[in-house]
């Protein structure tokens, strides 16, 4: 089970939950589990069956570089915040 | 240099130095000598044969549509090739592409280079010539005739929101915290909250909350852009440009001009400077198009004023900050709302300036908005920490208030709130291994620090001085590198990250530890789209960090062959054979023995060339933290701020090459410096730039800073081969707030807006 932190814009689908205890091997079953368990959740997070431009999937400490690839040890946690750049 | 946290080190000192033959050693960059004497080719120096050369008509107006363009006079002008308009452009779509580093909307993207129906900033590109020479070209641009209905320009975030703004791009769709919103301004409204902030506030003693303005400002790298291109009779474009990344820099142009990536050769030459300006395209689609009709290659260079009016600033915004802390002095709650013009299309820093703001601090409730909104100025780009001297100016002049209101040490203060390994970020993540508190600690003992400063000046002139600290994050993502052994012991090392900071030095110093052979026998060069594999864009203070382990990888690759061809030379078994210090030997016979060198010169006779390549593809490349002290003289009759003394701490993990990385450091400084005190655009009523030069934008120069002293902390990355984090942009983040203040401490007035110009500080003094 993955410890997903719930984007503010979306925790009106988890009921105002800002952490929410979902499984999946790998983000691509994390994020299918968690429009199960709150529907509406997948398109703010996947567009053309990858994540959305302009999104970044943190799973632990770090972005992921592998996408939905990403395979997930238990009790990581996996944060969905703007994607960012420097200069 | 300060060595810190030594558990958190994956090497120890072994030889006195930090356990290295190369890193941490300053050899002379491979480069310099090709720089200095002028034989290093810039875009401008680029003459191919059969060169046409372009130029551009740009908008007068900041907002306007555009009715009509009529290019039949210039057309006919004798030495003219082709004129063309945004309706020569492909038709892109409406989608964002991913350039590694943040993504580009190209429809977007194509208006932003040749305009379309509508002008949305001043000096937007609405034509382009190519004629036998550049005056002609200018000569050609006067006769084109534009009819512009021209439209209430907006001029700022506060104006962008209010009621009535004119809307600058009628298709936009805003996203107001997931909802989506037409008939705006607003491109995006996003929020981070933990905690219940809230009931923070309630709990705390003492509560400050103020409002912070920056100007907008420009990267002022001294090499203005540049493009030459050349779309053949195979519908095979070259493109020779000026670029932070080639292969982000091919991905626009192909989306932009609707080809595959195959199709684009981008040949990056070298570069003066970039600071985050030079990772978006402007004049190569353009010049590629223009090539295509003219049947010759064209180059497009642009002038100064095109340069401010038309690229990439950093944005302009406000930022409030509202934070509370308890009896202790511990911060309980903060709530920050971060807005930042993005110019004519969406895509401002805010997203980076969200992940800064509270960075430096432990803070158990907070919430942070942050706001990306359209005015009618240039499309912004990245500037060197994005975001992060905006927040960080917003933030420190806070916790110096707090400070001075409950009589704590400022250092103390921030020592006590500060982030570090396992604090979770106001935006959600924990920190890994950081450096915050060493640099504080190396800060509180610094000579600097320590010093005690005369507050009374000459001619009534009155001393202050001010700390801040600033964060920025860092990034990884993808490079390659490719080593092959020469016969004579050196190595060629070929990559794909253009140099703006030296890291042909760095990256070919990280390759030279590995092999065990001196800097100098490394040879690096930085090659086209064809010639490596994608790499990223040099930004996001990843170079050294990506590309250094892309090198790394590849030696190590390298020295696997060569003990493969040292066993075949001594006829024992692989596993007998070890490397150390730069010689292969066997573990079992001390006879057997050959330098890097020697072995290299065998490669014949054990089997031919030896190469091998490196890629990776990491993800962050762990936070970069610094702190600032700044000692300021202020003439309270004209408000001018002399900096005394000036002093930038910063944890960097491991310093490859520590002259460059106290360049940066000292780079990233200056440049604050200009922002806190001088750099901005002044824009009339009608949104227009009146300051596009040098002479009137002012920079610091050499005659207007101390020197600026450094002191280098090195916290290692544990996840770097060598500890290694990124360097250039966390010294841009604590300037201004460092200089606001020094500002305070000297005269007793909180200035909120920068630049703090002689007439902000004059004005405020008189209030005082």
């Amino acid at each position: 089970m993955a410890n997903v932190f719930v984007p503010y814009n979306m925790r009106k689908l988890t009921g105002g939950q800002v952490q929410v205890r979902v499984p999946g091997k790998n983000l691509r079953e994390l994020v299918d589990n968690l429009e199960k368990a709150y529907p509406g959740m997948k398109e703010f997070i996947i567009e053309d069956d990858r994540l959305k431009p302009g999104l970044a999937a943190i799973v632990g400490e770090q972005p992921t570089r592998q996408g939905l690839m990403t395979r997930l040890e238990d009790d990581t946690e996996v944060h969905f915040l703007p994607a960012i750049s420097g200069g | 240099m300060v060595a810190t946290r030594k558990s958190a080190s994956a090497r120890t000192s072994t030889n006195g130095k930090n356990g290295y033959r190369v890193i941490g050693t300053r050899p002379i960059r491979h480069d310099g000598v090709d720089k200095v004497t002028g034989r290093a080719i810039y875009g401008a120096d680029l003459k191919l044969p059969g060169l046409a050369h372009g130029a551009v008509l740009r908008s007068p107006h900041a907002h306007a549509n555009i009715k009509r363009i009529d290019t039949s006079k210039a057309a006919r002008l004798p030495g003219v090739y082709t004129v063309i308009t945004g309706k020569d452009m492909p038709r892109a779509d409406s989608r964002e592409v991913d350039l590694g580093e943040g993504a580009t909307n190209l429809r977007w993207a194509s208006n932003n280079v040749l305009a379309g129906e509508k002008v949305v900033y001043r000096g937007q590109p609405v034509a382009a010539v190519a004629a036998v020479d550049q005056n002609t070209a200018l000569e050609a641009c006067n006769l084109i005739q534009v009819e512009y209905q021209v439209l209430p320009p907006v001029k700022d975030v506060r104006h962008a929101l209010s009621k009535g703004a004119t809307i600058v791009l009628d298709d936009l769709v805003g996203d107001d915290l997931g909802k989506k919103v037409r008939n705006t301004n607003m491109a995006r409204h996003f929020r981070h909250e933990f905690g219940d902030p809230e009931a923070g506030f309630k709990k705390s003693k003492l509560i400050v909350e103020h409002e912070y303005e920056l100007a907008t400002v420009h990267q002022g790298y001294i090499e203005p852009h540049n493009a030459t291109a050349h779309w053949n009779s195979e519908d095979r474009i070259t493109v020779w440009t000026s670029t932070q990344g080639a292969f982000a820099a091919r991905r626009q142009i192909a989306g932009i001009l609707q080809v595959d990536d195959s199709r684009v050769k981008v040949i990056p030459l070298e570069i003066g400077g970039g600071f985050g300006g030079k990772i978006p395209v402007y004049g190569e689609p353009v010049a590629a198009v223009l090539s295509k009709k003219a049947g010759r290659p064209v180059k497009l260079l642009m002038d100064r004023k095109a340069v401010f009016e038309s690229t990439g600033p950093t944005p302009a915004g406000t930022v409030r900050v509202k934070m509370g802390v308890d009896a202790r002095g511990k911060i309980v709650a903060a709530d920050t709302d971060i807005r930042f013009e993005a110019g004519g299309y969406p895509g401002s820093p805010v997203g980076a300036g969200a992940m800064c703001v509270l960075s430096c601090y432990n803070i158990p409730n907070t919430r942070i908005d942050g706001y990306d909104i359209i005015t009618n100025k240039a499309k912004t780009a990245a500037y060197r920490a994005p975001g992060s001297t905006h927040v960080a100016f917003a933030v420190e002049s806070v916790v110096d208030e707090i400070c001075e209101k409950l009589g704590m040490d400022k250092i103390e203060f921030r020592l006590m709130n500060a982030s570090k390994e396992g604090t979770r970020r106001a935006d959600g993540p924990t920190f890994p291994v950081v450096g915050n508190e060493e640099c504080l600690i190396a800060a509180k003992n610094s000579p600097h620090w320590k010093s005690k400063l005369v507050r009374n000046g000459p001619n009534g002139r009155k001393r202050g001085r001010g700390i801040a600290s600033g964060y920025w994050f860092n990034i990884g993502l993808k490079s390659v590198v490719t080593l092959s052994v020469n016969t004579d012991g050196t190595v060629a090392l070929i990559e794909g990250s253009t140099d703006i900071g030296g890291t042909r030095a760095s990256i070919a110093m990280q390759a030279a530890e590995v092999l065990g052979i001196p800097a100098e026998d490394v040879r690096p060069v930085v090659v086209d789209t064809e010639s490596v594999g994608y790499t990223d864009v040099t930004g996001g203070s990843r170079t050294c960090y990506a590309t250094g382990y892309a090198a790394y990888h590849a030696a190590q690759s390298v020295v696997n062959i060569l003990r493969e061809r040292a066993a075949k030379l001594w006829d024992i078994k692989v596993s007998d054979v070890d490397f150390k210090d730069g010689a292969f030997f066997s573990k079992s016979d001390s006879e057997l023995r050959l330098s890097f060198k020697q072995l290299a010169k065998k490669l014949d006779e054990t089997g031919g060339p030896v190469g091998a390549t490196g890629a990776v593809d990491l993800s962050a490349a762990g936070g970069g933290f610094g702190v600032h002290i700044a000692d300021v003289e202020v003439d309270p009759d004209t408000g001018k701020v002399d900096i005394l003394r000036y002093t930038a701490i910063q944890d960097v993990g491991r310093a490859i090459h520590p002259s460059y990385v106290e360049g940066q450091m000292q780079g990233g400084a200056v440049q604050g410096i200009g922002w806190a005190l001088n750099e901005e655009y002044f824009m009339d009523d009608a949104v227009r730039m009146a300051n596009s030069s040098f002479l009137d934008y002012r920079m610091p120069t050499s005659l207007d800073l101390p020197k600026i002293e450094t002191i280098i902390v090195e916290v290692p990355n544990p996840i770097h081969p060598f500890g290694v984090r990124g360097v250039g942009e966390t010294p841009i983040a604590p300037p201004v707030g460092t200089i606001a203040n020094a500002i305070y401490d000297a005269v007793g007035v909180r200035l909120r807006q920068a630049p703090m110009k002689p007439g902000r500080i004059v004005e405020a003094l008189a209030k005082k």
